[in-house]
């Protein structure tokens, strides 16, 4: 009979490229939880992605109310693209949506960081993004290690059984 | 679900070695799935471990941003107790179910 040894991951690397609520939660929540699974893990925010470690905007993260078919009213109509696109409306949408994540336990942004260097997790911020957004290491959450360039995080990316993760 | 003797008991464990009945723990049991992990348990770890079979004990979810709020530990001492497996390795040693949470 054939035996298949397990391999178990070593590394993830994350790449948050995108500033919305969903997108910078999403690689969040796969941080964490590799963290807490001892898997070494490395997040890389760029673009739009500086959002979620820029101390003014990570904890007002928005969710798009236009462009977004799976855009739901509560009770699961369907949401009307005008309406998304209505002054007030995405900004209120959002709140809605923060405040079920907070009820669900999901922490906020800055504590969600927190949470993953607590456990070794490390925090990078691209340089070439920072440099086009005009924003400075201050400007950041204290939780970001350090300002590099993708040469650089990729050769934190080294080893076989490491996994970069785009979202 | 097989059987494994634990600390000379022979006691109901999941494939992954969580206890099948917490009942059934006791602190010897800890011990001896602790030093297979590798953890030597202090009585740090046993706070831990209470409030984590309390909690289990009245249903409630375990994440490690709670035990991070219970006052026992935080979230970065957690991890310096149980290395690698803050809220999994404290489970199995705890004798509950193993975690279903993402956070």
């Amino acid at each position: 009979m054939e035996t298949k040894e397990k391999k178990p991951l070593e590394k993830v690397c994350l790449i948050c490229a995108k500033g919305s609520l969903e997108d910078v939660y999403a690689s969040l929540v796969m941080a964490n939880g590799a963290v807490m699974e001892g898997i070494e893990t490395k997040v890389f925010f760029t673009f739009f992605g500086l959002d979620g470690i820029t101390k003014k905007s990570m904890n007002h993260l928005h969710t798009a109310t236009t462009g977004n078919p799976a855009m739901r009213m509560p009770g699961g109509l369907p949401f009307p693209t005008m309406l998304g696109g209505l002054p007030g409306v995405e900004s209120a949408v959002s709140g809605m949506m923060r405040k079920q994540m907070d009820e669900l336990g999901m922490p906020p942004v800055d504590e969600f960081l927190e949470m993953i260097t607590a456990g070794g997790g490390e925090i990078y911020a691209c340089k070439l993004a920072i440099d086009m957004f005009k924003l400075k290491k201050e400007d950041l959450s204290e939780e970001v290690s350090d300002i590099i360039t993708i040469g650089e995080f990729y050769e934190m990316c080294d080893g076989d059984r490491t996994q970069i993760i785009f979202t | 679900m097989s059987l494994k003797t634990i600390a000379g008991v022979e006691l109901n464990v999941s494939e992954e070695g969580y206890l099948e009945d917490m009942t059934q723990w006791n602190e010897e049991v800890a011990k001896e799935i602790a030093s297979e992990i590798g953890i030597e348990l202090t009585p740090k770890h046993f706070e831990v471990i209470n409030y984590l079979r309390e909690k289990t004990a009245a249903k409630e979810a375990l994440t490690i941003r709670n035990v991070g709020k219970s006052g026992i530990v935080t979230i970065k001492e957690l991890y310096v107790l149980f290395p690698k497996g803050p809220l999994k390795f404290s489970s199995k040693i705890a004798g509950i179910p193993k975690p279903t949470s993402c956070i």
